[in-house]
C-alpha cells in the first residue's frame, strides 16, 4: 500500500511538471529580421525568421511568413543566436561558497565517487540561474569540484530555465587527475596514474568476464560504481579529466588509447603544447581563456592564445567561465580567445556546437535549425562585445524574463531618494 | 634623585623654558619616515608623438583626430593641432585609441606572486589583528610574472595591499609598472604610502574561536569595530606622547623619546594626514560604520575597497568624499557579496562619488578597460548616461586622486607622467589590445616586438618563456 501510494504520488508529480512545462513553453513565437547565426559562428541567415512551437525550433528561414497565431519578437538590426552554454560550472550546487553554508559542489570526506550523480544535489532555484541566463547563457555543465580523492562523480548538462533545469542526466564521469588530486591520492602522481589506470583495468577484466557468461540468470544488478565505469568502457559517456602539466595530458592521452575511452579535457593549460595530439586522438578540450598566468608548476605554459591555437590545430574547445557565479562571463571569455588569435565563428562554436556534441546533447542544443529545442537569443550586436546584451532569451522555448535578484536590487536603489525601499 | 625629577616635573614648561637645558640634552631623535626610499631611475626615452588618435585624455575629454607629443618622460602637448620637434619618432596612430595608463589601486602582485605555491603567500600577517606594522614592500618579489601581463593591459602604476584577514593589515605600497631587481626600483617617487584595513566576514573568520589570536577576537563585526577603535586609541596616546617629547625637548629639557612601536608609527601615521587608508569593506552597513569612526578618530579614508554595497549608501560615500574601489561584476562568492549589482560602478559614479575600477588579480588587472565597459554599458541600459570619457576616469584619474598622486599622473595633461597606453582599438571593445604601454615615456610593454618585451627571472628556461600571453 505505502508503495502504492508512493507511486501514485510520483506519477502525479510528473504529471504535474509535464503540464507545467507544456504551458509554458506551449506559446508558438516568431523571432523576425534579425540576422541569425545558425550553426555556432556558421550558417549566417539575414532576415531570419525563426518559429517556435511546442518548445522546439520548426523552421529557420530567411524572410519566411509567420503563421496565424504566433506572438512576433522582432529582431531586426539585432543579432540571434542559439543559447551559449558554459562548459564548466558548478551551477545549482553552490550558493554562497565560502561563507554561506553548504557546498554541495565539494565533499571533501567522501572518497570513490564513481557512481554518484549530481543530480539530486541540484537546487533549480538558485539564483545563480537567473543571473546567467539573462545574459544569454542558457545552458551549462555542471560538476562537482572537490571530493576527498580523484573521483568527481557523474555531472550533467543542465537547461537555466526555472523548472526542469536537467537536460542530460549522466553526461559524463568527473576525473581530478591534477596536482591537487596528486595530493590527496597517495600524495604523488605516480600513485594517482596507477590508481586510475588500476580502477579501470579491474573494471575492465569484470565486463569482459560478464560478458563471457552466456548465462544471465545469476548475473547481479551492477553497482552504481560498476554501472559508471561500463557506460564509460563502452563508449556510452565521456569522461571529463581536470588535467593541466603536458606530461600528465600525454599521461591522458595513453589512459585514452589504453581503454578506449573517450575523453574530454579539462583545465588544460598545456594542451596546446600538444595540440596536434589531441586533434589526432579526438580529444576535444574545455579551457578558460583568460588564464595566462604560471599559477602553479602545472600551468607554466599557459596562455589566453592556447584557445586559437588548439582551434587551428583541429581541436574541439569549449569554454570555463571564471567561477560559477560568474558563469555568464564565458561570453567575455570567448571574446578574450578571440583577441588572442582565434576566429570569431570558431568561438562561437565553442559556446554552443561544440560543448553540446562534446556532452552529448548535440542532438537537441546548440544549433538554430528545426527540431532543435528553442534555445534562442537575440542580442542588441556582436554577443561576444562586452557592451552588448540580449534583449529576449528562450530556454526551450519559453521566453524567459530578463528579471534576476540582482536586476530587482537595481530597481530598488536606482534612486536613493528613499532607503532603505522595503515596497517591491 | 627621586626628589629632584618630581620638583622637574612640578615646575613643568615654566622652568624648562626659565632654563633651556642644562647643556647635558642629548639628540633629537627624529624617526624616519622614508626608511626604504625609491630607488626607481626612469627607462631610457625620446620624443615621441602619438598622431591621428582618438584620445581620451582621462579628465573626461575626448579628442578626435588628437596627436599627443612625448618628451622628456612627460606629457609636454596634447590636441589636434601638436608640431612634433626634429627627430622626434612619429606614431601613425590613425583608428586606434590613446588613454592615460590604467592604475589599478588594489593589487597583490609581487605579495600573492605567481606561481601561487605556499612559499609565496606573503600577503596576510595571521597571528594578531592589527599589523599595521607589516609592509607590503618588504613581501614584493620584482620577479612576478604578473607584473608584465599588467603591462600588456595598459598597467602604468598599481597599489599593492597587504590582504584583508586582518583588521588592519599593514601598509600598502604604489608601485610604477617597471621592471625592478629590487622593491625598491619600483617605488613611485614621493606617493604617499597607503594603509590596508579590513571590514567584516574575512578579520571574523580568521580569528573566530580563538584561531590564530591569543586574545581570542575579533569573533565578530563587533570585535571588528572595537579592534578598529582601540587600535585608534592607542595610536592617539602614542602620537600624543611624541607630540610632548617634542614639546619637552624644544624646551630644552633633557628627556628620552617614547618607546618605538612600529605599528602605532603607522597607525599614527594616517592621523596626521600621512597615510591614507584604503578599507576593504563590501557591507553598506559596515561602510556606515567606519564612516563614523572615520569621524570619531579624525582621519580620511581614502577608499572603500571592493564596496560592493556603494551603490546602496552612494549619496553618502559622495558627501563623505570615500572613492569606492569596485569590480564591474564580481559578486555571490561570501555574504558580504551577495547583493552585488552590475550597476555599482555607474550607480556610484551617478551620485557622484568617486568611482574606481580596481582587480584584487592577476587575472583581472590584465583587463581593467573591459571591465569598465562591461560596467559603463551596464549603467546605460539602467538609464545612467555616461561617456566613454566620462568612463575613463574610474580607470586612471580617480584611481591617482585615492592614492594621492593625481598631480603627477592620471590625465593626459601637459607637465604630467607620459604614462599612457596606445589601443589597438576602442578600448571598451573586447577585441582590442594595449599596443603600447608607456611609463614616463619609456616602452615597458610592445605587442607588435615581442622579442623586446621583458620575461621575468621566474620565467627563463620554462615552458611558454616570451611566448605571446
Amino acid at each position: 500500500m505505502r508503495k502504492l501510494i508512493s507511486i501514485a504520488a510520483l506519477a502525479a508529480t510528473t504529471l504535474t511538471a509535464v503540464c507545467f512545462t507544456a504551458s509554458v513553453s506551449a506559446e508558438d513565437i516568431a523571432i523576425t529580421g534579425g540576422r541569425a547565426f545558425t550553426n555556432g559562428g556558421n550558417g549566417e541567415v539575414e532576415n531570419a525568421t525563426i518559429l517556435v512551437s511546442g518548445g522546439k525550433i520548426t523552421s529557420v528561414s530567411s524572410g519566411g511568413a509567420v503563421p496565424d497565431g504566433y506572438r512576433v519578437i522582432d529582431a531586426t538590426g539585432k543579432w540571434v543566436t542559439a543559447g551559449f552554454m558554459a562548459a564548466d560550472t558548478s551551477l545549482g550546487l553552490t550558493e554562497v561558497s565560502l561563507s554561506g553554508g553548504i557546498n554541495d559542489a565539494s565533499a571533501p570526506t567522501e572518497k570513490g565517487a564513481i557512481g554518484l550523480s549530481i543530480v539530486p544535489a541540484l537546487n533549480p532555484a538558485n539564483i545563480f540561474i537567473p543571473n546567467t541566463r539573462i545574459e544569454g547563457v542558457t545552458r551549462a555543465m555542471s560538476r562537482m569540484t572537490t571530493s576527498g580523492d580523484m573521483w568527481l562523480g557523474v555531472g550533467a548538462v543542465l537547461k537555466l530555465n526555472d523548472s526542469d533545469i536537467v537536460a542530460r542526466e549522466k553526461a559524463f564521469l568527473a576525473i581530478d587527475l591534477d596536482e591537487g588530486s596528486a595530493n590527496k591520492v597517495g600524495g604523488s602522481r605516480a600513485v594517482l596514474w596507477s590508481k586510475l589506470n588500476e580502477k579501470f583495468q579491474e573494471a575492465k577484466d569484470k565486463m569482459d568476464a560478464a560478458a563471457k557468461k552466456d548465462d544471465d540468470k545469476d548475473a547481479k544488478r551492477p553497482s552504481a560504481e560498476d554501472a559508471t565505469l561500463n557506460a564509460v568502457l563502452s563508449g556510452d559517456m565521456p569522461v571529463y579529466a581536470v588535467v593541466n602539466r603536458k606530461a600528465d595530458i600525454l599521461q591522458l592521452i595513453a589512459f585514452q588509447n589504453r581503454f578506449g575511452v573517450r575523453v574530454i579535457l579539462g583545465g588544460a593549460a598545456e594542451a596546446w603544447m600538444v595540440a596536434d595530439m589531441l586533434a589526432a586522438a579526438g580529444i576535444g578540450v574545455v579551457l578558460e581563456p583568460s588564464n595566462n598566468l604560471p599559477g602553479n608548476f602545472d600551468t607554466l605554459g599557459q596562455t589566453s592564445a592556447a584557445a586559437g591555437r588548439l582551434h587551428a590545430a583541429g581541436v574541439k574547445v569549449a569554454f570555463i567561465p571564471p567561477g560559477t557565479h560568474n558563469a555568464r562571463l564565458v561570453v567575455q571569455n570567448a571574446g578574450i580567445a578571440v583577441s588572442m588569435g582565434m576566429p570569431w565563428a570558431a568561438a562561437m562554436d565553442a559556446l554552443t556546437v561544440n560543448p553540446a556534441e562534446m556532452f552529448g546533447v548535440g542532438d537537441s542544443y546548440g544549433k538554430l535549425s528545426a527540431g532543435m529545442d528553442a534555445d534562442v537569443v537575440v542580442w542588441d550586436g556582436d554577443p561576444l562585445e562586452l557592451m552588448s546584451s540580449p534583449d529576449a532569451v528562450l530556454i526551450a522555448g519559453e521566453d524567459m524574463p530578463l528579471v534576476s535578484r540582482q536586476t530587482k536590487l537595481r530597481d530598488r536603489y536606482k534612486d536613493l531618494d528613499r532607503s532603505p525601499a522595503f515596497d517591491r | 634623585m627621586l626628589k629632584r625629577t618630581a620638583l622637574v616635573a612640578a615646575l613643568g614648561l615654566v622652568a624648562a623654558a626659565c632654563t633651556p637645558g642644562d647643556g647635558e640634552q642629548g639628540d633629537y631623535v627624529e624617526i624616519d619616515r622614508d626608511p626604504f626610499p625609491s630607488s626607481y631611475t626612469p627607462l631610457p626615452s625620446g620624443s615621441t608623438i602619438i598622431t591621428g588618435a582618438t584620445i581620451l585624455d582621462g579628465a573626461g575629454g575626448r579628442i578626435e583626430g588628437g596627436s599627443i607629443l612625448i618628451e622628456n618622460g612627460k606629457v609636454s602637448a596634447i590636441g589636434t593641432d601638436v608640431t612634433a620637434p626634429d627627430g622626434a619618432t612619429v606614431i601613425d596612430a590613425a583608428g586606434r585609441w590613446v588613454t592615460p595608463g590604467i592604475i589599478d589601486v588594489h593589487s597583490h602582485l609581487g605579495v600573492y606572486p605567481s606561481p601561487g605555491v605556499q612559499a609565496h603567500s606573503d600577503g596576510n600577517e595571521i597571528g594578531d589583528p592589527v599589523t599595521a606594522d607589516a609592509w607590503a614592500e618588504h613581501a614584493l618579489w620584482p620577479q612576478d610574472p604578473g607584473f608584465i601581463r599588467a603591462a600588456a593591459g595598459g598597467v602604468t602604476v598599481a597599489q599593492l595591499l597587504p590582504g584583508s584577514a586582518n583588521l588592519v593589515g599593514g601598509r600598502s605600497v604604489t608601485v610604477k609598472n617597471v621592471p625592478g631587481r629590487v622593491a625598491q626600483d619600483m617605488k613611485f617617487p614621493g606617493a604617499p604610502y597607503g594603509m590596508k584595513m579590513a571590514c567584516g566576514e574575512n578579520p571574523k573568520r580568521v580569528y573566530a574561536g580563538g584561531n590564530n589570536s591569543p586574545e581570542f577576537r575579533p569573533s565578530t563585526r563587533m570585535g571588528n569595530v572595537a579592534g578598529y577603535r582601540q587600535a585608534w586609541a592607542d595610536a592617539q596616546e602614542y602620537q600624543r606622547q611624541w607630540d610632548k617629547y617634542e614639546r619637552d625637548y624644544k624646551a630644552g629639557k633633557d628627556v628620552l623619546p617614547p618607546a618605538r612601536d612600529l605599528n602605532l608609527d603607522t597607525l599614527a601615521g594616517v592621523l596626521r594626514g600621512e597615510i591614507a587608508v584604503h578599507m576593504h569593506c563590501y557591507r553598506a552597513d559596515d561602510m556606515g560604520t567606519m564612516l563614523d569612526v572615520m569621524k570619531e578618530f579624525d582621519y580620511q579614508i581614502a577608499s572603500f575597497q571592493h564596496a560592493v554595497e556603494s551603490y546602496k549608501i552612494a549619496d553618502k560615500l559622495a558627501e563623505n568624499n570615500v572613492c569606492s574601489a569596485m569590480w564591474a561584476d564580481w559578486y555571490g562568492f561570501k555574504m558580504e557579496a551577495y547583493d552585488g549589482i552590475r550597476e555599482n560602478i555607474p550607480f556610484v559614479h551617478k551620485a557622484g562619488a568617486c568611482a574606481i575600477v580596481h582587480s584584487d588579480s592577476a587575472s583581472g588587472i590584465q583587463r581593467l578597460n573591459q571591465e569598465a565597459a562591461k560596467a559603463l554599458a551596464d549603467g546605460r541600459k539602467a538609464g545612467v548616461d555616461i561617456s566613454k570619457a566620462d568612463a575613463w576616469t574610474w580607470l586612471s584619474l580617480n584611481p591617482a586622486k585615492s592614492l594621492g598622486i593625481a598631480d603627477q599622473t592620471g590625465t593626459l595633461t601637459a607637465g604630467k607622467n607620459a604614462d599612457i597606453v596606445l589601443w589597438s582599438g576602442d578600448p571598451f571593445s573586447v577585441y582590442t589590445k594595449a599596443d603600447l604601454t608607456f611609463v614616463d615615456g619609456a616602452v615597458v610593454f610592445d605587442r607588435l616586438n615581442p622579442d623586446n618585451n621583458p620575461v621575468m627571472d621566474f620565467e627563463l628556461g620554462q615552458p611558454g618563456e616570451g611566448d605571446a600571453k
